[in-house]
């Protein structure tokens, strides 16, 4: 344990009767678990395998305020948000830092039985449903930083689907940071898909302050045995923003996910995206993109553990990293030993336009049984030479022509959304992004 | 509107054109032949502005201007366009984008504004009908997936686009069968005009009674070692290079 640790375990010790007073019970029970858990692990840091290019222990480091009393932030979304995904015709929800925005007029239209909204009130009003499944499967015994959230969490987003319910219309999440001072917000996520459940699920990350902020989140996502879930999530932080996040998926039987991350802009980010296959003929999609520059730093880790027989895993992420920007991508998938007739594909590939960009790329395969089908691959590469020269002989510009070929080399990645307003939405700003037009948060009309 | 006087380049500090002459006038179709590795691309390569190439010596003057002074892209507003021998696949460009662009970077050249939706794809209509080049492919990313004679029939595609003064052809014959060609020669053919000339760069005599040259050159080691008028074609089909080998003391 350093310094940097000291200072949030004296902060608990002083005031947790302060974090716990307007919290459900159930979150303070397992807050109470995960202290002397991250007591013991303590921030990940780059001596850690799985942290090597990441010292997250120093994302930690500075002083942040925290919102222990749940004072009210002054804004209304509602009106000073514009989100760069409008239009899809959502129902649309918002956290202001780590606590979710109520607004009474606006009661959005779900189907029967389903429940959003805010886990410190869902997790009082359904608690038998909320402690099922709250801090199930999030790995407090291995990461510090996820012990470091569900110690210091208040509140977040729960989105339950009942049993074949399916929701048609997009749910979309604005995560919205804003504050005078630097800032420390701990958000959480429960997702739970029962059998034969579907929905679409949009969460859009946005800094509307030029402070410092530093976001943890840990999401838990249960898709229950025939269930279809969509899970996007788009990153849009100011420069000055990091983001820690651990998301925890648990598929069921002949269940289909499309886990997607886009890190569109960004200051430091580390996302960890665990997925387990724990029920036959599981599909999981797990797909991403980070687009950065200046010193910009994209870490995704990926965990894909087919657990039993017959599931099918894809992964695809790439990187344009221009700059000084720093890329991580490691793809680790298990295959138990009774996981026969398991297929997992792995690729992630990468532009490195300048010499000062750096990535950094592992696949990780881990195989134990005999009848699998598996690849995976990794390219880091620059823009193709040719293909520039062939444009440009067209009388298209040198930045122009750049911009077309790491516009194409996202291709791909935009193909795999399964919701066609977002793709070409996520089109757009793709562009505007590569052609400098996203140097910040272009979603908050308060800080053009 | 061309004149290549003594033009040297290298690749990689090798030396490729080694003393290369040429001169091309408004309205004239000239032919290029030689063995393989002679130079050929080298020089269309060199006068497209790729900068893989070095160029050590000599000038290249394109009405008027420094044409080696000016960026690859500059010198397609300007009026020139090569034909590769190997266009390049670009996935997820398309080629409605691509043209888009190119049009649109011409126009702005000249002053003009982007040109309409409606305008540009009755443009794309109708030069896509120039080469028969189907709609399916208008619609895919550039050259992507193309066959050897679709890659090259969008080339002369891109030419009727883009209108240029001055075409570089090269090999736009090879890999195609005799309907291909047809078609080829018939859109170069009916892009040609008083104003604006052609460079074809070829191994085969079949091409060139299609579109027919006004002189044959032969471009041998880096230099432009013979020229002479259509029937120098004819001779080099019939006897091949070595007659000009020993000519040359070789
Ligand atoms: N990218 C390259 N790198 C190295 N050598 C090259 C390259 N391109 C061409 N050359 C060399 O330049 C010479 C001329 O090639 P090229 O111009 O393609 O000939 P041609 O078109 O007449 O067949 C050949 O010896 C070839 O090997
Ligand atoms: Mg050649």
């Amino acid at each position: 344990m350093t310094q940097i640790e000291k200072q949030y375990i004296d902060l608990y010790n002083a005031h947790h009767g302060l974090i716990e007073k307007p919290c459900a019970a159930l979150l303070n029970e397992a807050r109470q678990k995960a202290f002397p858990l991250f007591e013991a692990l303590g921030f990940p840091v780059k001596s850690n395998e799985d942290y090597k290019y990441t010292q997250v222990q120093d994302y930690f480091a500075p002083d942040y305020g925290l919102n222990l009393n749940r004072l009210p932030i002054p804004v209304n979304p509602y009106e000073v948000f514009r989100c760069d995904v409008p239009n899809l015709s959502t129902v649309l929800y918002f956290m202001v830092n780590d606590s979710f925005y109520q607004k009474e007029s606006v009661k959005p239209v779900l189907p029967e039985g389903v429940i959003a909204g805010s886990l410190n009130e869902i997790a009082q009003s359904h608690p038998e449903l909320i402690s099922k499944y709250y801090n199930q499967i999030a790995n407090n015994e291995k990461d510090g930083s996820v012990a470091f959230n569900t110690t210091f969490v208040q509140d977040g987003f729960v989105l339950y689907v009942p049993k074949n319910v399916i929701v048609e219309r997009p749910i979309q999440l604005v995560n919205i940071l804003r504050g005078d001072v630097d800032f420390m917000v701990n958000r959480r996520l429960l997702i739970i898909l029962e059998d034969g459940a579907q929905a679409k699920l949009l969460i859009c990350d946005h800094t509307m302050d030029k402070v410092n902020f530093l976001a943890t989140q840990v999401a838990e996502i249960f898709v229950g045995d025939n269930a279809v879930f969509d899970y996007y999530e788009l990153e849009e932080n100011s420069t000055n923003t990091t983001r820690v996040a651990s998301t925890y998926v648990s598929q069921g039987k002949n269940s289909n996910t499309l886990i997607n991350g886009i890190t569109l802009h960004n200051g430091k980010t580390r996302n960890n995206i665990h997925v387990t296959l724990s029920g036959e003929y599981a599909e999981a999609n797990v797909i991403g993109m980070a687009i950065a520059d200046q010193e910009q730093h994209v870490d995704n880790h990926t965990y894909i553990d087919h657990a039993v027989p017959n599931c099918h895993s894809n992964e695809l992420y790439k990187y344009v990293l221009n700059d000084s920007a720093t890329g991580v991508f490691a793809g680790r998938i298990l295959v138990r030993k009774d996981a026969q007739k398991t297929t997992a594909f792995q690729s992630n590939k990468n532009i490195c336009a300048t010499r000062e960009a750096k990535m950094y790329t592992k696949p990780q395969l881990e195989i134990y049984a005999d009848d699998v089908k598996c690849s995976h691959g990794a390219t880091v590469g620059q823009l193709d030479e040719n293909a520039l020269f062939y444009l440009r002989s067209r009388g298209i510009s040198a930045p122009e022509a750049r911009m077309l070929l790491m516009f194409a080399f996202t291709h791909d990645v935009i193909e795999n959304i399964r919701l066609e307003s977002l793709k070409d939405r996520l089109k757009h700003l793709v562009e505007k992004r590569f052609r400098g037009e996203l140097s910040k948060c272009s979603g908050c009309s308060v800080c053009q | 509107m061309l004149e290549i006087k003594n033009l040297h380049a290298n690749i990689n500090g090798k030396e490729i054109l080694r003393g290369l002459n040429l001169t091309v006038r408004p309205g004239e179709v000239h032919a290029i032949m030689g063995p393989n590795g002679a130079g050929k691309s080298t020089l269309s390569s060199v006068l497209a502005g790729n900068p893989v190439f070095d160029v050590t010596e000599g000038s290249v003057n394109f009405y008027g201007k420094d044409l080696l002074a000016l960026s690859p892209e500059d010198r397609s507003r300007e009026g020139l366009f090569l034909s590769f021998q190997y266009p390049v696949e670009i996935p997820g460009v398309s080629m409605v984008n691509f043209m888009r662009a190119a049009i649109n970077e011409h126009r702005k050249y000249k002053g003009l504004d982007p040109i309409s939706a409606t305008d540009f794809l009755k443009l794309m209509r109708e030069k896509r009908d120039v080469v028969e080049l189907d709609n399916k492919l208008a619609n895919r990313s550039v050259n992507e997936g193309f066959s050897g004679g679709e890659k090259k029939r969008n080339e002369i595609f891109q030419m009727a686009m883009l209108e240029p003064r001055l075409s570089i052809l090269d090999e736009t014959d090879s890999g195609l069968d005799i309907d291909a060609l047809r078609i080829v020669s018939n859109g170069v053919n009916k892009l040609k005009s008083a104003d604006n000339a052609t460079i074809v760069i070829t191994h085969y005599q079949r091409l060139l009674d299609y579109i027919k040259p006004d002189f044959v050159h032969v471009l041998y080691k880096g230099q432009i070692v013979k020229s002479a008028g259509p029937e120098l074609a004819l001779e080099l089909e019939e006897k091949g290079y070595d007659w000009i080998k020993k000519e040359l003391g070789e």
